[in-house]
């Protein structure tokens, strides 16, 4: 009896030891601000099929870098531009060969406005406005795509002094939604909504005008020997993320 | 010199964007401060939570609120657009009203204690003395609550100097007119030029600590005459 | 209440008055004054702490607003609640000494001497500033800063200040209570030749019946924000329906003319006023016809019936008694007699009043251990 009892409970514990969850981790991911919505809607899909858990912290970029430098406990670094992982590749933080572009953003002018901007956003041309909201160039790659639109239009110049920069796509966004300025540059990811722009009117700039926006993820040294880091950016590539990652306003 | 003509007129702006505001604290805040010292009314403590809201809210919060109320669809932003004057966010003025939002309990704090240090005698003595009320406030009590302007004065300025996260949400970062020395170190840092950051930023840590040695030594001095 | 009306001429002897009435209730404490004080002169306000004497000086400078209240001074209406007149402080004419100096810390002696002076226009100015500084001592002390100064100093320097409104009444609120003995002495003659030269009327609120002995004209005794009474000081302070004559000790003050001094046993003698009968103390010599104020206290009074021989008692003086005070439960009764025309008081226990069955109209003998000299009349 007492034989028969001990035997069940090795058997359980065995089958435990060999279930999926038995390999489950945790994973310690840095997010670019701009793709937290996305994020937690692939990290709830990644758990269920995996069994892994996605912890993340949100972030500027540039933050996110200067914490990783500094010894932040991150594993998969999930950058807002392509510039900052490329650097942190050959300073010799991350796993070599690890890095890959998991989004491409696009760039919109928007306006919380319905029927402000028309469909070629020659509102820029027109001096119908005070202030254009952009995010701060030098930090943002939104900001930069919008500089570059700028100049491939001709209006930089022209439209200098209207200029209003947020330290992040986020801000940018708030000016513009708040009605402070009329209209910005802001990322298609934040207006977009099941497929269409969700409120307000906006000109989608086309991709000829600014480089692309290239958001690159690679995973850090010290997720090197995290099963659930390689697992995390290998689902990032797969086709249920991709169509979840373009639903938010990404191009893949 | 590592520092850019940007950085250098960020640091002017902060400079005449935390003078321009010190002034117009004590403006407002004297009166403030004042009255909290003297009444008795009921309206005493929910004045006085409002005023010190800047010290226990975060500055986005503020700052965030601002953005909303000084907009073409807040209040403030439809009164100033009537009377002609625009719309304020993004602009010095924008700024210097955050700013004074922001640093008023630095200034009515102090001035307050100041007020109620002074007591009822030297009103009464003066009143007996053929001084009315307004001669009495600047003849006995702007004397007698010379230390309080003082730290008042250090701590409204120096509270405006490191002010950030208003600045950032009602900015826009225009260099020359909102673009202020605690966000110059922020883009800094943002964009990775971290020989810039730390000009500014080391700057800044030099001039708190000489602002809060000031402030203890005037306090030492203070004590000369209290007896 | 019998209020004159304003339209008093100036002339009028009720101008040379102040008239105050005062309702004042504030918590658990209520003032209730209907007085009638003489326009010039010192009144004192005596009475224990929390009788209400200094919420009456209040009233009087318009640093309390009672809920009724009527104040004229010598012909001016400063007060009138029933016609809505209230004159704020600052615009009456009076000068207040606090007990603590309070004087202004940020001000030097001279700066805090000119504070009020240069508020009054200079036709209206009547103690020029050297007058004020020669009169309270304090020449020496005006570049000095208020925390320099000892107590005594301070209240010299305030009492000054305040003479220099040219006030045309003095409200003093017990301005030598927060000084040591030694700092009472150095102030108190100051006090005393005010009291000589000032033409005004004073209030000096007091709850040492010492100092209202040596510096009032007119007593007024307040007990629970309620006047007790109210004269002449020498009428009053032995007046025989005063509890505070109980509870305190009670004493007379009595005046008198100095008219001899023995060099060898190094006495005064003093004749009261209005009899031959003749006091003598210890003291050093004064001139003869000088005037002298006594004071003596009513334990240091006993009474014989007849005049006692070989008593080592200097002071033996026949008297008749005028009145009796016998409250029930107290182990002492005190007589109230006649010299002439001043009056002495003298406590003796219930069981030697019942054993000499003292009555009033009766002749008797004062003995008096101890007189002390109080300021120059």
């Amino acid at each position: 009896m007492f034989r028969h009892r001990l035997k069940a409970l090795c058997a359980l514990l065995v089958a435990g030891a060999l279930s999926p969850n038995s390999f489950a981790a945790d994973v310690n991911v840095a997010v670019a601000a701009n793709f937290t919505a996305p994020l937690k809607a692939i990290a709830a899909e990644f758990e269920k099929d995996t069994g892994h858990r996605v912890i993340p912290a949100f972030g500027a970029t540039g933050q996110l870098f200067a914490q990783i430098n500094n010894g932040a406990p991150f594993e998969v670094f999930l950058s807002a531009d392509d510039s900052t992982p490329a650097k942190l590749e050959q300073a010799g933080n991350s796993v070599p060969g690890s890095r890959f572009t998991y989004a491409t953003g696009a760039l919109v002018l928007w306006s919380a406005k319905p029927g402000y901007i028309d469909e070629q956003g020659a509102v820029l041309r027109q001096n119908g406005f005070k202030h254009l909201a952009m995010a701060n160039p030098k930090a943002a790659p939104y900001g930069r795509a919008a500089t570059q639109t700028l100049e491939k239009l001709g209006l930089s110049t022209r439209l200098k002094d209207k200029i209003v920069e947020g330290q992040s796509i986020t801000q940018a966004l708030q000016f513009v939604s708040t009605g402070n300025a009329e209209l910005g540059f802001v990322a298609l990811s934040q207006v977009y909504k099941d497929g269409k722009i969700s409120s307000g009117s906006a000109w989608l700039v086309p991709d000829a005008y600014y480089q692309p926006i290239e958001q690159d993820a690679l995973i850090l040294s010290k997720g090197a020997n995290n099963p659930a880091a390689k697992a995390l950016t290998d689902y990032l590539k797969g086709p249920k993320a991709q169509a979840i990652i373009k639903s938010y306003g990404y191009k893949i | 010199m590592p520092l850019s003509n940007d950085d250098l007129s960020a640091i002017w702006l902060t400079l005449e964007l935390a003078s321009l505001t010190t002034v117009l604290l004590l403006l407002i805040g004297t009166p403030i401060a004042w009255w909290l010292a003297r009444t008795d009314s009921w309206l005493k403590r929910p004045v006085g939570a409002v005023v010190a809201l800047p010290l226990v809210l975060p500055p986005t919060v503020i700052g965030f609120y601002l953005l909303i109320a000084l907009g073409p669809n807040g209040y403030i932003g439809q009164l100033t657009e009537s009377l002609g004057w625009g719309i304020l966010t993004f602009s010095f003025t924008g700024l210097v009203i955050g700013s004074v939002f922001y640093s008023l309990p630095f200034v009515v704090q102090p001035l307050q204690n100041a007020f109620e240090s002074i007591g009822n005698a030297p009103l009464e003595a003066a009143a007996t003395l053929r001084a009315s009320k307004l001669d009495t406030f600047f003849s006995v009590v702007i004397p007698l609550a010379r230390p309080g302007f003082i730290t008042a004065s250090i701590l409204g300025f120096a509270h405006t100097v490191g002010e950030f996260g208003v600045v950032l949400m009602i900015g826009g970062n225009i260099p020359g007119k909102t673009q202020v020395v605690s966000v110059q170190i922020y883009n800094h840092v943002e964009t990775l030029q971290y020989t810039q950051a730390h000009w500014l930023a080391g700057g800044m840590l030099l001039f708190s600590f000489v602002v809060l040695l000031a402030l203890y030594s005037s306090r030492q001095a203070k004590q000369g005459w209290q007896s | 209440m019998n209020r004159p009306l304003p339209m008093d001429k100036p002339q009028d002897p009720a101008s040379e008055s102040i008239q105050a009435h005062f309702k004042l209730s504030h918590d658990s404490f209520t003032l209730d004054v209907d007085l009638q004080l003489p326009g010039k002169g010192v009144s004192g306000f005596f009475g224990h702490s929390g009788s209400g004497k200094t919420s009456c000086l209040r009233c009087f400078a318009g640093l309390e607003k009672p809920q009724e209240g009527y104040l004229k001074v010598n012909g001016e209406v400063w007060q009138d609640s029933q016609n809505g007149l209230f004159m704020p402080p600052h615009k009456r004419a009076i000068g207040y000494v606090f007990q603590e100096a309070n004087l202004f810390p940020h001000l030097s002696v001279l700066g805090n001497l000119q504070y009020g002076l240069k508020r009054i226009p200079s036709t209206l100015r009547q103690v020029p500033l050297q007058q004020a500084v020669e009169l309270l001592g304090i020449g020496h002390l005006l570049k000095r800063m208020p925390d320099k100064l000892s107590g005594g100093e301070r209240q010299r320097v305030a009492i000054a200040r305040a003479l220099l409104c040219s006030p045309k009444l003095l409200l003093m609120d017990e301005p030598l209570a927060a000084l040591d003995p030694k700092r009472k002495s150095e102030v108190l003659p100051y006090l005393e030749q005010l009291h000589g030269q000032l033409q005004i009327p004073v209030i000096y609120v007091s709850h040492s019946a010492d100092e209202i002995g040596r510096l009032a004209d007119h007593l007024v005794v307040l007990e629970d924000g309620r006047v007790q009474a109210t004269g002449p000081l020498k009428q009053t302070l032995v007046r025989d329906d005063l509890p505070f004559i109980f509870e305190a000790d009670a004493e007379a003050v009595v005046d008198g003319h100095v008219c001899d001094f023995d060099q060898h046993y190094r006495l005064l003698s003093i004749r009261l006023n209005g009899s031959d009968s003749v006091l003598k103390l210890p003291h050093s010599m004064l001139e003869n016809g000088q005037p002298v104020r006594v004071k003596i206290k009513a334990r240091d009074v006993s009474i014989n019936l007849q005049k006692a021989h070989d008593s080592s008692i200097l002071n033996l003086i026949p008297a008749q008694v005028v009145s009796i005070v016998s409250l029930d439960g107290q182990a002492q009764v005190l007589i109230h007699a006649a010299v002439g025309e001043e009056h002495i008081v003298a406590r003796i226990t219930r069981y030697s009043f019942d054993r000499l069955k003292l009555l009033p109209q009766q002749q008797v003998w004062l003995q008096i251990k101890s007189v002390s000299l109080l300021g120059t009349a």
